[in-house]
């Protein structure tokens, strides 16, 4: 028999609260939504309670970001964050809106949206419209809409794939929804880093989005259909091409790696460590000295780091952060740990519009006041929350590595001819 | 409040389930009537049990009567105690250890006791109970269910009181009132007030559980009451839904039995000395036994948290020397002193089990009234108690806290103050009771100490074992009373108490919770915990 079992140790996440609260502390809705009952209440306290009747489901769950700042402040290690969503996964009996599967589905949107990329760009930065989307679709009018790419980053890929076909070492690049429709550049620049560094980039056999908006709206079944085709996918390239699976968005490698398990009950185990953000790839293979990178001498630039919520919960901000530090030219602050307001879809909703807004206040103000050339982020919806929310500029540490290096001294240091 | 001259037609003495319903069975029957109570109500083997609604299945083969009367009582308070029964269902599982050739029989005797009883397929028991063990390969499903015994109380109590009764809780017995043979009234020690007071009346009536051997006693009668002692566990949350008993013939820790946010594990079966019953504690051995044999019933017991343990004794009336104190008849014993001992003015009512209170309170009442030469029926299993009597549900979306309060107080749940910020903050965070509910414990249900409190409302009774409740709580008794040295006092041993039952399974997180429950309030706070008797 198992040891913890015959010692009577519970093996019921929940239950290893200890009470202390300090979870309630760090919940970033707790300090501005007093409707919230906070994590510590939402998740092990009403734990029982639901245990004991369904009804004591509370709606007001839903105001919990999924940020899981909680389960990072957490000293016993419970999934404090997990219990919440499994619970509203379970429970909740809220039908996703109209709204809702337009903000979740960001692979649909994103196809139409890209094809007329030019129109939709417009239109729906129109305040009429704005308005319109405001009244019609509670999608608050204060929002912008990241723009569309005409080109998309899969079709750009399609010119290149035969050349990295040439390069001895592969990975594979789970470049997510933004990457494809809004912000085909962050693909290219990774793979200019990689490529420098003697690695051929290469598409998953399929990709859909990764899903974190399905699960956050509500939308459980397709988030399952579509993790279940990404876990495939991801396997097929780690287990039988040997390739790891890199991403630029740190909430797409947090869902894919840990989300997928914990609230979609999808068993990931055997490829888990075989998905990375690619800033901790590189990272790791410049700490083995595997490889190295050169740098421009005539990079300059102050930058001011944000620590995304899944980036604190995988705690690889320092993966981002050292690397970004290798370039002479840099000056790195780095700003408050704290949630920037947006968590996805969240703040799109014009009813989490105002609470967004002030979980991200101090952020906002210690940004306008550092006054950097540029705001760091792994996450792509910090980086709308932040620029929408200050005067400053927000870039991926991947745009940045590829903006400061020196391509052809890399090649020659990592000894890659081509 | 209490009678001018401090008479009355009937004193009944103990403040347990019995005592509770035998004081609203008087009072409703127009007796005038005094409930006293040494400690607190429920402070013995009421608050000391499974808080099971026996369906009697597990008396059935042994003891028809029994069994009857369970079936009966269990039907009755579902209707009258709506607020305090969980209809559960329970299942009487049969394991690849037992016996499957019992089933039959103990089917048969459930049936001629009138006791529903369907003989369903293992496959089918899992589906109903996921927690049962998977490996059972018999199941029978029968009527138990769960009912908590503080609220069952209390709420007796509340109706004695709107019926004219009146109540003394911390009067301690010390003596008779004699007139000849006949016992014509009580002294009484309060506590609060250390002094001794007298209270007159024309019948006495004993309800003291285990206790109303020493009581009888003082009256001159020998009462034949063999304690056994029973330990039991919380788990840390509810794992079953219905309540699991082996079928089979009754032993140790064969009863699991969902409870409000818990579930129960139990018994043991001990015979102690009638001078430890105010002593008992849970063993180690005992804790081994109930982990032991509960893992048997729902094998998630292995690995749930378990919040404490407590030990009850039951009064039993010896009938024959089974050293278990098993097989000892479960039936009711009303006693009518002055045709069997010459003491006339005094009745004893004992025996029986939770869940036939108020069939006892009724014998003891109809004894009592043909005393008195009234003649007045008994109403008790028509009229329902207070906190279940119907009630609109106004299907506006509640806090979690109003309903969480609404499952202890029912339709009383209405004289609970909320809608403002204050009145709804939470006390107890565990259990979800909220200042609005603790005021309503502390100004209408007899609320004195922290003891109290937990018994009317469950604060403390959560995960954290007064952990983050009991200094707030604390806070608010010190308004109501007036004296904060007194609720520091009152918090201290509040703690203490907490901690005894959780010494015996001190280990994992519980002790982990303890240790920083002691860092919250000795190292912060810097209370001083170790002054108090209750440390072992």
């Amino acid at each position: 028999m198992d040891k913890k079992i015959a010692l009577n140790i519970s093996t019921s996440n929940f239950e290893q609260c200890l009470k202390c609260t300090i979870c309630t502390v760090y919940c970033p809705v707790s300090a501005v939504n007093p409707d919230y009952p906070g994590p510590k209440q939402a998740g092990p306290d009403n734990e029982r309670m639901r245990l004991k009747n369904a009804d004591f489901y509370d709606k007001s769950l839903k105001h919990c970001l999924n940020c899981k700042r909680c389960e990072v402040a957490c000293p016993s290690n419970v999934k404090i964050g997990d219990i919440i969503q499994a619970a509203r996964i379970k429970y909740s009996t809220d039908k996703p809106k109209l709204r809702d599967m337009i903000l979740a589905n960001t692979d649909i949107v994103g196809t139409m949206a890209s094809t007329f990329a030019p129109i939709v760009n417009t239109v729906v930065g129109m305040k009429p419209v704005k308005m319109i989307m405001d009244k019609t679709l509670a999608i608050d009018h204060h929002r912008t809409f990241p723009k569309y790419s005409s080109q998309r980053f899969e079709s750009w890929y399609k010119k290149q794939a035969a050349d990295q076909d040439k390069f001895d070492k592969h990975i594979s690049y789970f470049h997510g929804c933004y990457v494809n429709y809004n912000f085909p550049k962050l693909g290219k620049d990774l793979v200019k880093i990689l490529n420098a560094i003697g690695y051929g980039v290469h598409l998953l056999e399929k990709e859909k989005c990764c899903g974190v908006a399905l699960i956050s709206n509500g939308l459980i079944d397709q988030a399952k259909r579509q993790a279940l085709l990404n876990t495939e996918s991801i396997r097929k390239s780690v287990k039988e091409q040997g390739r790891t699976v890199l991403g630029t968005s740190s909430t797409c490698i947090f869902t894919l790696r840990d989300e997928y398990h914990h609230l979609l009950d999808i068993d990931n185990e055997d490829i888990k460590d075989g998905i990375e953000l690619a800033t901790r790839f590189i990272f790791r293979l410049i700490d083995s000295e595997d490889v190295k990178l050169a740098f421009r001498d005539d990079y300059k630039a102050r930058i001011a780091y944000h620590t995304p919520c899944h980036m604190e919960k995988l705690g690889w901000a320092i993966y981002s952060t050292s690397l970004m530090r290798m370039i002479p030219g840099v000056q790195l602050t780095m700003l408050d740990s704290q949630c920037c307001g947006i968590a996805g879809t969240y703040g799109f909703k014009k009813e989490n519009y105002e609470v967004s807004q002030k979980i991200g206040e101090t952020i906002f103000k210690q940004i306008e006041t550092l006054q950097p050339d540029f705001v760091a982020t792994d996450c792509e919806t910090c980086k709308w929350q932040i620029e929408m929310s200050t005067s400053v500029e927000v870039q991926n540490p991947i745009s940045i590595i590829a903006d400061a290096l020196d391509v052809e001294k890399t090649m020659k240091l990592n000894k890659v001819n081509l | 409040m209490l009678s001018k001259n401090n008479e009355y037609d009937v004193i009944i003495i103990g403040g347990g389930a019995t005592g509770a319903g035998t004081a609203r069975d008087c009072a409703m029957r127009g007796l005038k009537t005094l409930i006293v109570e040494r400690l607190d109500f429920t402070a013995g083997a009421t608050g000391r049990n499974h808080g099971l609604l026996h369906s009697g299945a597990r008396y059935a083969s042994t003891d028809k009567e029994s069994a009857e009367e369970c079936i009966k009582e269990n039907m009755i308070l579902r209707r009258i105690a709506s607020h305090c029964v969980d209809e559960t269902d329970g299942l009487f599982i049969t394991l690849p250890e037992d016996d499957l050739n019992f089933q039959k029989s103990f089917v048969e005797a459930c049936l001629q006791s009138g006791i529903k009883a369907d003989i369903i397929d293992p496959k089918e028991a899992l589906l109903l109970e996921p927690s049962v063990n998977p490996e059972l390969i018999g199941a029978v499903r029968v009527p138990d269910g769960s009912i908590d015994p503080f609220r069952l109380t209390i709420s007796n109590i509340v109706d004695a009181q709107r019926h004219g009764a009146d109540v003394l809780t911390y009067h301690e017995l010390t003596d008779f009132i004699f007139d000849g043979t006949s016992i014509v009234g009580v002294k009484l020690h309060d506590k609060a007030g250390n002094r001794t007071v007298e209270y007159r009346s024309k019948v006495t009536i004993n309800a003291g559980g285990i206790w109303g051997y020493k009581i009888a006693k003082m009256a001159g009668a020998t009462v034949n009451m063999m304690p056994s002692k029973g330990s039991l566990l919380i788990m840390g949350h509810r794992i079953n839904n219905m309540v699991i008993n082996r079928c089979r013939k009754p032993a140790d820790a064969d009863i699991l039995v969902p409870g409000d946010t818990v579930c129960v594990i139990g018994t043991t079966s001990t015979k102690v000395p009638h001078e430890e019953v105010d002593l008992i504690r849970p063993t180690a051995d005992e804790v081994d036994i109930l982990l032991r044999e509960g893992e048997k019933l729902a094998p998630a017991l292995a690995y749930t948290r378990i919040l404490r343990a407590y030990s009850g004794v039951r009064p039993l009336v010896a009938s024959d020397d089974d050293p278990s104190g098993r097989s000892i008849s479960r039936g009711i014993v009303c006693l009518d002193h002055e045709t069997r001992d010459g003491i006339s003015g005094f009745i004893t009512i004992t025996g029986g089990k939770l869940i036939t209170y108020r069939l006892m309170a009724e014998w003891a009442t109809d004894l009592a009234c043909k005393k008195l030469g009234v003649n007045a029926k008994c109403q008790t299993a028509d009229i329902c108690l207070p906190g279940s009597e119907k009630h609109k549900d106004d299907n506006a979306p509640h806090t979690t806290a109003y309903k969480a309060a609404e499952s202890r107080h029912g339709s009383l749940t209405n004289k609970i103050t909320t809608g403002d910020n204050y009145s709804d903050s939470l006390i107890c965070e565990c259990e979800g009771v909220s200042v609005g509910e603790v005021n309503y414990a502390i100004n209408e249900l007899h609320v004195h100490n922290m003891i109290n409190l937990r018994r009317r409302t469950r604060v403390g009774m959560g995960t954290c074992q007064g952990e983050l409740c009991s200094c707030r709580a604390a806070g608010l008794l010190a308004n109501s009373h007036g004296c904060s040295q007194r609720a520091k006092e009152d918090l201290a041993s509040f703690l203490n108490e907490r901690w005894k039952g959780i010494a015996p399974i001190a280990w994992g997180e519980s002790l982990s919770e303890a240790q920083f429950t002691s860092w919250i309030y000795e190292g912060v706070c810097g209370l001083s915990l170790t002054n108090n008797e209750d440390i072992q």
